[in-house]
């Protein structure tokens, strides 16, 4: 429910960027920290694309899995299911240094012959 | 059928060929975002600290907010929204204490964001609060995506959800100033274990304190003013 706002920004963002052109492919990035699910933004997207520069464009995602930065001792390190302990000193959890990427990467656009 | 190798797809397809990527790197929920900063400026304008309070359903966030108006009313002057996705029911019960209430139905939305509190914010006596609670919509989930132009995020989780929900929703308590573990006088009953929660969440988020109340008995209620009543400007 929550990707319709976010999909309206996806597509502002892309035509702002398409400067007129039509666009084929919105290159997007988001960590998995973020509440957003790929299935519903591609389904909301389906919906407003139509007869916008972004009718019929694909939807590239690329997502981010989450990494901590250990407290104790600074080692980087992805959390795995219920596991956040840092494998060099077992400190748990960390800073989160990535994962809640959110962003339009690139766009595509079709350029005249 | 298309012309230039009789292929099914029509001549679009193949103008696929000619194209150009333009490099964007632009953070979405942009909107919202600005619209959360006008609402910052605009409490700021009156003086007003603002409080986001997230939870699941039913964590006991109306009924916190009832303990600290009834603590609070005779010093500060208090305002609230709540967003519930239906009825007036969370706003009658503030309503009927004195307090400055809009309700803010979101129709099913999940979630309160910037423009929705914006609206709001006119519907309230804004010179006369000094803090404004905004109860979010019942919902580990999503909330905490959409700043709201609040001073500070607090995430209620009461002890019959159990202590594993940072496993579940880690966002939730990455991005809050405050956690409070709720209906403390429930803690007999049941196997939450409280030294392993507070382990998870500041594992997470190491600048959050970890509060224990009950609204209830009210145990505990007295370390959530002194917390709020530092944030007082
Ligand atoms: N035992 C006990 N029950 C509580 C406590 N605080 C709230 N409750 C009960 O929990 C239920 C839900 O409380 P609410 O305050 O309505 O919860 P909420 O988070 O505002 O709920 P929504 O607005 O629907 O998301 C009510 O029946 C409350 O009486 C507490 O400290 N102890
Ligand atoms: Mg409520
Ligand atoms: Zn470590």
């Amino acid at each position: 429910m929550h990707e319709l706002p976010l999909t309206e920004d996806i597509l502002r963002i892309a035509t702002q960027h398409a400067a007129g052109k039509p666009i084929i492919a919105i290159y997007l990035v988001i960590g998995d920290l973020t509440s957003f699910v790929d299935d519903a933004i591609q389904f909301y997207f389906d919906l407003i694309a139509p007869r916008t520069l972004a009718e019929g464009a694909t939807l590239h995602f690329r997502r981010v899995a989450v990494r901590f930065r250990c407290r104790s001792c600074e080692t980087e390190f992805a959390p795995v299911n219920h596991d956040w302990h840092c494998p060099a000193c077992g400190a748990l959890g960390g800073e989160v240094i990535a994962g809640k990427e959110f962003l339009v990467e690139s766009i595509e656009v079709a350029t005249e012959e | 059928m298309c012309d230039t190798c009789g292929c099914e797809h029509g001549e679009t397809a193949h103008e696929a060929a000619e194209s150009r990527r333009i490099p964007v790197i632009q953070k979405l929920l942009s909107a919202n975002d600005q619209a959360a900063l006008e609402n910052r400026q605009h409490l700021k304008a009156h003086g007003i600290t603002a409080f986001n309070l997230m939870s699941s359903p039913g964590a006991g966030k109306t009924t916190l907010l009832l303990a600290t108006i009834a603590a609070l009313r005779e010093q500060t002057r208090l305002g609230v929204i709540e967003g519930d996705t239906a009825s007036q029911v969370d706003a009658e019960i503030i309503a009927a204490t004195g307090t400055p209430v809009v309700q803010i139905n979101t129709g099913g939305g999940c979630h309160l964001d910037a423009p929705m509190v914006h609206s709001a914010l006119h519907a309230l006596p804004l010179d006369a609060l000094d803090v404004l609670f905004i109860e979010n919509v019942g919902n580990l989930i999503c909330p905490v995506a959409f700043d709201l132009g609040q001073n500070y995020k607090v995430a209620l989780l009461s002890v019959p959800e159990g202590h594993d929900k940072p496993y579940k929703y880690p966002a939730i308590f990455e991005a809050v100033d405050v956690v409070v573990v709720t209906k403390a006088d429930l803690m007999p009953y049941l196997d939450f274990d409280l030294e392993k929660f507070r382990a998870l969440v500041h594992g997470l988020n190491d600048t959050a304190p970890v509060l224990t109340l009950s609204a209830k008995t009210g145990e505990g209620v007295a370390d959530w003013l002194a917390w709020l009543g530092e944030r007082f400007v």
